[in-house]
């Protein structure tokens, strides 16, 4: 258990590090820039904003600062270096050469000009992600510490909601196959997975807050305002786990020793409760890891619909406007989710499975 | 056996903590206190960049400061006159280069400091300093010295010139003495524009000391934000909403009625109006483009004109684009009111100008074109511009008989209004000029960069004033002007934009501006397309909501009506239109200093 969680560290660790990484080259290398409007600044105003957001220190700096834990600023680390992308002292210098305290990264040439101090820690690695370019006032631990709380209440909303009817439809199709139950059941499920979201979330507005004005159409505050889009988030994935648990539950029920505990003499009841969900419920729980992880941070187009101010509409939005930090942020945020969350599902795995061993994992 | 008793405790232990989590979750949420509704709701249509006024520059962020803070002047809601604010008077040179400010006595910040004329030069510094990377910073380039301290930066990033250099000096604690390069006309209007409203020293130190590292951040919480407005900011959410509750201590805080104001952040057009349909939210201003003619009969949906203009860039450094005579024909052959009437619908005008509709003291100068007297209908004015259009294009040997025109790439943002205008555009283009044009949409920053770096061929574009100026337009096209983009430039009409900067006169400035414009109509590096309308939907009951020009809002001045009055004011406005629902007090919520006129038998406006 304590080597298994071990190994999942280790490798939680490089695959973050490989995902902040890459996802912050791709992210500077899209065209456009966060202060980019439909005015052009000044360009001595826009050197000045580049300046102030350090955008004007070349890419592998500017990387070591958001990675951190050290300050590469010229109050930090950069005091003992001088950095610059100048062209001239570039031609001068031959190619990589060093040359005395003098020497080349990427396109700017660094010059060792002072001895090693204390300097402030930040960065990523100390779990600072920065000031958000484009909401000015918040860091992006504040815009996340304030908008994922919502999220997660939202999603469990909404993963309630999925368990119970999914739950519920799968195991009375499975123990009802071949009725006009099970069929009608199965429709349902195909509608859920079929219809987008926003199209469930269009007819529940028009219903529920239009003809029969019981729910508020949009907004975050009461417990009334989760209803419609905890329902609408939920509905696509009650209906794949509706199916998952209807497959499962179906082949666990042809096996032996469920035959076996019928010979018994068992209760029905009995056997769906202690032989059969067990095995018939493990596909559901593979797939609620990562459904988990994407409910709980949040869905764009529900978020947009009913106005509420979860995190989801910063995953896209924070690329559309090239606020680099934020996009960064919430893409770790979602890795770290998604990683714990698969981490949890292999132990839960062994709770219903006696036969799996964390070790062989 | 420990083995499996131990398995048997975590296994337990994981459901245990997995279902009590989730259980958790749901109750604090469903526990979470409810917000009480705010006197006034309205959708400001996305969250803000910053409350700090000296780096912000958008429409959404001057409604909210708009609030919170207040300029030496103020605008008329109506006419957008400049109105005593901080400064309760003012005197101006002969010249109309020095501006005296006398600051309102008894006006206070909310910590309890006295405005005076050392904030405004704390703030104005603070503004045009460099370090503080202001975007629109040379709004106060107009005053002497200021663009050279802004832009003569050190290798530390600090202004190189010292203040003293910058015509900006409180003479005493309550006169401001402002020296400006050029008379400006429109620099009254610029005092009441949210970028050079002040900023409390008091409230920037106190957070400088106490918080060295994350001070940028910590002035702005609405717990210690430092305001001098008719509101303060008492919460703020982000992507939900910000909370204004009536500042009791502003100077004329007796007229104010409303106490408190909500500013939801809700950027879909669909989510805000049915929030106003469902009367959670009192004012929307944007509505989906396909639902404008089932709203437009509706007496709460009025679009009025915007001082805004919606036109084509024409990249003239290509070759096959460099003849102004092409671009005169691409620009005749457009049928605008196909434009405006099947696809915005608000009661856009069509405009053969880039100065838009509405100003007083100018007359946009509209491109040579058969409608332009009004004496033929748009129909049959349209077909002679389209067959001075195709005469144009024979005379330089395209079309039929002659070369083909290489195919026009014409590049748009992402967005189904544009893509519907664009397509309008290209296909009067093949119809009338056997013209092919190539439609390609981008998302916004990648749009953005191909449009400054002249990726184009013609590229969609609109532009809003700042204030009202014929200059706030006719300055972008200057040759070489970041906002130029189109690779034009003309030395007569730099001239003219240049020498309009220094005249007192009105008349000849006037002439300066109009003559420039019609050089711009005639060389034509950009198609106009049409003005803009406001879209604003307000619930009938608000008050003190007049339109303007700006679509500037003044929450200073809104109220309730009572029923009596929405009763009058319809009646007096006829009833050609649809009712729409005015939810609302029906007792009205009146300022103080109005409860008080109507007590005394008065009725006040």
């Amino acid at each position: 258990m304590i080597r298994f969680l071990a190994r999942r560290l280790l490798w939680f660790a490089i695959t973050l590090l490989g995902v902040v990484t890459i996802s912050f080259f791709l992210m500077r290398a899209v065209r456009g820039g966060p202060f980019d409007g439909e005015r052009r600044l000044h360009p001595a105003i826009e050197a000045n904003l580049a300046a102030r957001y350090h955008l004007d220190w070349p890419l592998w700096r500017q990387y070591l600062q958001y990675l951190g834990p050290f300050d590469w600023s010229d109050q930090g680390i950069g005091a003992l270096l001088h950095v610059e992308a100048d062209t001239d002292a570039l031609q001068r210098l031959p190619a990589d050469r060093v040359e005395g305290r003098t020497f080349r990264v990427g396109s700017s040439v660094v010059t060792w000009t002072g001895e090693l101090g204390p300097t402030p820690l930040g960065g990523v690695l100390t779990g600072d992600l920065g000031p958000s370019f484009k909401y000015r006032d918040f860091t992006v631990n504040d815009i996340i510490g304030q908008s994922l709380p919502i999220s997660v209440a939202l999603g469990s909303v909404a993963l309630l909601f999925a368990l119970t009817l999914g739950l519920v439809a799968g195991i009375g199709s499975a123990l009802w196959r071949g009725t006009n139950i099970d069929l009608s059941l199965r429709l349902a499920a195909t509608a859920g997975i079929a219809l987008p979201n926003f199209v469930i979330a269009g007819f529940l507005i028009i219903l529920f807050a239009f003809l029969m004005p019981l729910l508020p159409v949009a907004g975050w505050g009461s417990p009334r305002h989760m209803v419609l889009p905890g329902f609408a988030l939920g509905a696509p994935f009650a209906a794949y786990i509706a199916r998952l648990a209807r497959t499962g539950l179906l082949e666990v029920l042809s096996k032996d020793h469920i035959r076996t505990a019928r010979a018994k003499g068992l209760s029905e009841w009995l056997i769906l409760v202690r032989h059969a969900l067990k095995g018939g419920l493990l596909p559901v729980v593979s797939y609620l890891g990562p459904a988990t992880a994407g409910i709980l941070t949040g869905s764009l187009v529900i978020e947009r619909l009913f106005g509420i101010p979860g995190t989801g509409s910063h995953f896209v939005n924070s690329a559309l406007n090239r606020d680099y930090t934020l996009s960064m942020g919430v893409t770790i945020l979602y890795t770290v989710l998604v990683y714990s969350l698969n981490t949890l599902v292999d132990l839960v795995y062994t709770l219903l499975d006696p036969r799996i061993e964390l070790e062989e994992s | 056996m420990g083995r499996g008793r131990w398995g048997l405790w975590w296994r337990q232990g994981i459901a245990l903590v997995l279902v009590g989590g989730l259980l958790v979750v749901v109750l604090r949420a469903l526990s979470a206190a409810r917000i009480e509704r705010a006197d006034m709701v309205f959708n400001n249509s996305t969250e803000i960049s910053t409350l700090d006024p000296a780096t912000v520059t958008g429409v959404p962020e001057g409604r909210i400061l708009r609030a919170i803070f207040e300029g030496l002047t103020i605008k008329h809601p109506e006419t957008l006159e400049a109105l005593p604010g901080m400064a309760e008077r003012w005197e101006v040179s002969p010249d109309g280069l020095t501006y005296t400010f006398h600051i309102r006595r008894g006006a206070r910040w909310t910590n309890g400091d006295p405005v005076t004329a050392h904030d405004f030069v704390y703030s104005w510094q603070r503004f045009l300093d460099p370090r503080t990377a202001a975007e629109y910073a040379y709004q106060l380039w107009y005053v002497e010295g200021a663009e050279a301290y802004s832009t003569d930066v050190g290798q530390d990033g600090a202004p190189r010139r010292s203040f003293d250099t910058v015509g900006i000096r409180a003479l005493d604690e309550q006169i401001l003495e402002v020296k400006l390069a050029a008379p400006t006309p429109f620099f009254l209007q610029l005092t009441a524009f949210y970028p050079l409203y002040p900023v409390n020293r008091r409230n920037l130190e106190e957070a400088k000391a106490q918080f060295p590292d994350t001070w940028q951040f910590e002035w702005l919480r609405p717990e210690r934000l430092v305001t001098n407005g008719p509101f303060r900011v008492a919460e703020r959410r982000v992507n939900d909403r910000i909370r204004l509750v009536k500042n009791e201590d502003y100077w004329a805080a007796d007229e104010v009625a409303l106490r408190t104001i909500d500013a939801l952040a809700i950027e879909s057009y669909m989510t805000g109006l049915n929030l106003y349909l469902s009367g959670e939210v009192d004012w929307i201003n944007l509505v989906p483009a396909s639902l404008v003619p089932r709203l437009l009969p509706r007496e709460d949906f009025d679009p009025t004109p915007y001082f805004g203009s919606y036109f084509f860039r024409i990249n003239t450094t290509r070759p096959h684009l460099a003849d102004k005579r092409i671009r005169r024909a691409l620009a005749l052959a457009i049928d605008r009111r196909a434009i405006t009437d099947k696809i915005v619908k608000s009661g856009q005008r069509p405009w053969y100008s880039l100065v838009p509709f509405g100003m007083e003291g100018y007359t946009p100068q509209e491109l040579d074109h058969a409608g332009k007297d009004g004496a033929l209908d748009y129909a049959a004015a349209l077909t002679q511009d389209q067959e001075e259009a195709k005469r144009i294009f024979a005379e330089l040997g395209y079309g039929s008989g002659g070369r083909d025109f290489p195919t026009i790439e014409l590049h748009y943002n992402t967005s189904e209004t544009h893509r519907d205008i664009a397509e309008v555009v290209a296909d009067t283009w093949k119809r009338v000029l056997g013209v092919d044009a190539k439609l390609l949409n981008q998302e916004w920053k990648v749009y953005l960069d191909t449009q400054s770096n002249l990726n184009f061929d013609v590229s969609r574009s609109a532009w809003i004033g700042d204030y009202i100026d014929p200059n706030t337009f006719l300055d972008l096209f200057v040759t070489g002007g970041e906002n130029n983009k189109t690779g034009w430039g003309d030395a007569r009409y730099d001239e003219l934009i240049e020498k309009s900067k220094y005249e007192v006169d009105p008349a000849v400035r006037r002439a300066q501006l109009e003559e420039a414009e019609r050089i711009l109509m005639d060389e034509l590096p950009i198609l106009p397309i049409y003005s803009y309308v406001t879209q604003n939907i307000v619930n009938p009951r608000l008050g003190g909501f007049p339109g303007n020009l700006l679509d500037e809002q003044f929450p200073r001045f809104w109220y309730w009506m009572d029923d009596e009055e929405l009763a009058e004011r319809r009646a007096a406005r006829g009833d050609d239109q649809e009712r729409a629902a005015a939810p609302g007090p029906k007792e009205g919520l009146y300022s103080p200093a109005e409860m008080r006129r109507r007590a005394a038998g008065g009725r006040g406006e």
